[in-house]
């Protein structure tokens, strides 16, 4: 096995493993990044959502080898509690979520919409969500959450 | 002097020290036997102990589920942390703060009536002592039990109850920490998978160690304890690989075809059946001037599907075996292992850690288990075992199937005269508590018996649970029939018989109300007299501006259910609009709810919302499908729920929320009515009924054909 290099959250990091070693094990079990989730290892559910150069991919079924060399966005990557993304500080604020398994995966598919349209309309913002499933039923609050964001990144947000 | 009577969670744990500590200075250690499990008790249990104790909630430490520190609960189930285990919390705290107060008044010669605590200090007519709860905590013996004398603060006196706070464990999630118990790492962890034995009995025949072995692309053990066969590694992605093809490497015996027409509820009439009749004998003659109108309405079986596969931890060392899991009831879960793996209670310490939203009784009890006949077996190495998401979906219980027929007596202008629910169910209830109904204790080489089907006393009841009307017929009663033997693993899932029988219900008051020629609300409202039960009524037609006499068939539609869940719980009434062409579409619902005394407003409506959105997707697109291996829905393709395109815009309020009234668990209240507001929305859009669950494509086109 020959070293890979990625770019994650803006580091390179390097890992020796099997090149069809699914990028979410690699974030989880060899980087320690374990705010990408494992939701169904199918592609199906959208919990393990990361950004691969700026487009969102689910991590379970993106192999290392195809990742070489990219820079990968997880939720580590978005925000810190003393520095939150306004992503992350709206949906604190909506308080959209509630067992919270889902949210790393949908904040992430948020991200990769409000990135290339920043004022999306709330059906938009459903549309770019259909990936990611929610099983409490926090969908109204999140559509909520992503609104606000959009509208506090409109107004002036750092990022 | 009269004693008062504790109530029973406080009888069996009754030392305060249970449930409140003074660890270290300004910091008070609450501990609760409830957990986390989505719905935000840990937030509303910090808020109860803060009111109470009256100190800043962030001094509060909360314990939790833990059968090393915390008091013995039971379950996180049935909508009761708050009705019951925050009642007792409550009780303790207010005792805790009282024997402070008179031990500060006792040894500083204050009077008792002049003392107060403020986050924490004691003060005296409203000025500093040199006393706090830490200053005076060595002096102050805990260990004693609870008596429930000490007065509870009064509801106008509330600064933090009543109050919406935000949810404490939220950062993590939102932030990436290690917030699950998908996340835990243990040193020298050791990943395991299951090759599930297909059915209970199944024996194992041949296991192709062999072709695993080629499948790995790394080291793994394959280990074998009776009929269970796990395979163990180091690296996740290899185990996780070998065990994806394991059941085409590994033959068994005794696995008998299942008939795949059981995943339709009506088979269960065909069902040997234990019967038991619930209120007065049916009149044995028709009364004069009424006639009588039956109906019946079925559901699938449906699946907790929580979004991610259950996972569980734990190690054997020294004779002692350490678990986490994210089961629901940590001390039940002890009892079942000591019995699976015959060891003293005592030996097993199990802890909770949060997981996935489960809904019920999903697969994490049993995923622990797996856990721990594994580290049992392997003593001094951590074991984790994640389940897969197809074996979550094949191998977790899932809700019965139900049929429920509603047959209702009335006069010609829709007056009641008799009512009879009558229900055929599998069991609603078989948690491992009594030691059964674990995979892994099955396929071991001395199985524990097969635990009989249960009902369960009325009320609350599990199939039976909302069989009762609330309307004010004379006479009601609920005919039961419970099926011991399904096709599929069953058990406790959010709700549970109440979700088809609400629908049932409230489909036959809409059915009554046409044929009386009433407009729903205004129906239902003349024959009910519970007066929390009309202002919901009447609150959800205020803010959803129900109109009477809009056209049916025009395929928008506006429909409205009520319930009381389990007749004892939150009151919630659901107004739901809709579009149907082919396909379903739900564009609105509103709730009105009355949980009595909310603790934390936001919290409780967050529940309602999610009860509403679970019960839309329970009501258009869900049903456990089946073919002759058992559950062939192993995936979100064949087992599809709700997605982000398709969830309404949702209005929820709280009907007097800060009421001085008993709490009422609200956790599960919304579901049903929500389900037959869907129902009673489509058959006036359609102006044709639909009485079978889920409302799919292919059933609207068959209603439409008949109509």
């Amino acid at each position: 096995m020959e070293p890979i290099s990625l770019i994650v959250n803006g580091s390179t990091a390097t890992v020796t493993a099997d090149g069809d070693t699914p990028l979410l094990d690699i974030l989880r079990n060899h980087l320690g990044l374990v705010g990408t989730k494992f939701g169904c290892g199918q592609e199906q559910c959208g919990c393990c959502m990361v950004l691969v150069d700026g487009r969102p991919e689910k991590s379970c079924g993106k192999a290392l080898s195809t990742v070489a060399g990219k820079a990968i966005t997880t939720i580590e990557g978005l925000g810190t509690p003393e520095r939150p993304h306004p992503l992350q500080q709206a949906f604190l604020d909506e308080q959209a979520g509630q067992c919270g398994y889902c949210l790393s995966g949908i904040l992430i598919s948020a991200k990769a919409l409000l990135d290339h349209n920043p004022a999306p309309s709330r059906s938009q913002i459903a549309e770019a969500l259909d990936d990611n499933i929610c099983r409490c039923g926090s969908h109204v609050r999140i559509l909520r959450a992503v609104e606000r964001a959009a509208a506090q990144l409109r107004e002036g947000g750092v990022r | 002097m009269n004693t008062p009577t504790l109530p029973p969670l406080l009888a069996a744990n009754p030392r305060l020290d249970q449930w409140v500590r003074f660890p270290s200075p300004g910091r008070v250690a609450v501990s609760t036997g409830r957990v986390e499990i989505g719905q935000g008790v840990l937030t509303a249990m910090l808020q109860i102990a803060a009111e109470e104790l009256d100190v800043a909630p962030e001094r509060v430490l909360l314990q939790t589920g833990d059968t090393d520190l915390t008091p013995n609960e039971g379950y996180t189930a049935g909508s009761q942390s708050i009705q019951f285990g925050g009642v007792a919390l409550r009780m303790v705290c207010a005792e805790v703060r009282a024997l402070f107060l008179d031990h500060a008044a006792a040894s500083c010669g204050y009077s008792r009536a002049d003392l107060a605590v403020h986050d924490g200090a004691i003060t005296h007519r409203g000025e500093p002592t040199a006393h706090d709860y830490w200053s005076l905590a060595a002096a102050v013996d805990l260990t004693r039990h609870a008596t429930g004398q000490p007065p509870t603060k009064s509801v106008r006196d509330y600064t933090v109850v009543g109050r919406s706070a935000p949810r404490t464990d939220l950062p993590a999630k939102v932030f990436g920490g290690p917030a699950f118990i998908h996340d835990m790492v243990l040193d020298g962890i050791v990943h395991a998978r299951v090759v599930r034995q297909p059915r209970r009995g199944a024996t194992i025949a041949r296991v192709d160690e062999a072709a695993l072995r080629r499948a790995a692309n790394g080291p793994v053990e394959i280990v074998r304890y009776g009929n269970f066969l796990a395979i163990l590694g180091a690296e996740e992605t290899v185990v996780e690989a070998v065990a994806a093809v394991a059941p085409n490497h590994v033959s068994w015996d005794g696995v008998d075809p299942i008939n795949p027409f059981q995943e339709e509820a009506r088979w269960l009439l065909q069902q040997p059946s234990i019967d038991r009749t619930i209120g007065p004998t049916p009149p044995s003659e028709p009364i004069p001037g009424t006639t009588r109108h039956e109906a019946t309405y079925t559901r699938m079986h449906i699946a907790h599907a929580s979004v991610a596969p259950s996972c569980g931890l734990a190690v054997f060392r020294h004779g002692k075996l350490q678990v986490w899991t994210h089961s629901q009831g940590v001390y039940p879960l002890r009892d079942a292992l000591a019995r699976t793996l015959k060891l003293n209670p005592a030996a097993i310490s199990v802890k909770h850690v949060q997981g996935p939203g489960c809904y019920g009784h999903n697969g994490a009890d049993d995923a622990a288990t797996d856990a721990a006949v594994i580290a049992f077996h392997q003593p001094g190495k951590p074991i984790r075992v994640r389940w897969r998401r197809e074996e979550e979906f094949a191998f977790e219980p899932v809700s019965p199937a139900m049929v429920v027929t509603a047959q209702a007596v009335v006069d010609d202008a829709g007056r009641l005269a008799d009512w009879t629910t009558e229900i055929w169910s599998g069991r609603h209830t078989s948690r491992p508590g009594g030691g059964g109904n674990l995979l892994a204790a099955e396929a071991l080489s001395d199985p524990p018996p097969h635990p009989p089907a249960v009902e369960g006393g009325y009320p609350p009841g599990a199939g039976t649970r909302n069989g009762e009307p609330l309307y004010d017929f004379p006479a009601k009663r609920i005919v039961h029939h419970l099926i011991a033997e399904t096709p599929v693993r069953t058990s406790s899932l959010r709700g549970l018989g109440a979700t088809a029988n609400v629908f049932a219900i409230e489909s036959m008051m809409d059915e009554l109300a046409e044929r009386a020629g009433q407009d729903p609300v205004a129906y239902r409202l003349s024959v009910l007299s519970d007066a929390r039960a009309r202002s919901v009524v009447e609150h959800v037609a205020r803010i959803s501006g129900w109109q009477a006499g809009l056209p049916s068939g025009t395929g928008r539609g506006r429909g409205v259910a009520f319930a009381r869940y389990k007749n004892m719980a939150a009151y919630a009434a659901v107004v739901a609009d809709v579009a149907v062409d082919e396909n379903v579409r739900l564009l609105r619902v509103w709730c009105a709810a009355d949980a009595g005394l909310v603790i934390n407003p936001d919290g409780a409506i967050n529940q309602l919302e999610g009860g509403i959105i679970h019960g839309a997707s329970w009501a258009l697109k869900e049903g456990v499908r089946l073919d002759t291996a058992g559950i062939s829905s192993r995936d979100w393709e064949t087992y599809p729920v709700l997605r982000f395109s398709e969830v309404p815009e949702v209005t929820v309020e709280l009907v007097d929320p800060m009421a001085d009234r008993p709490c009422l668990g609200v956790g599960e209240a919304s579901g049903g009515p929500t389900v037959a507001a869907i129902g009673n929305a489509v058959a006036h859009a359609l102006g044709a009924r639909l009485r079978d669950l889920p409302l799919t494509r292919e059933r609207v086109m068959a209603a439409l054909l008949r109509a």
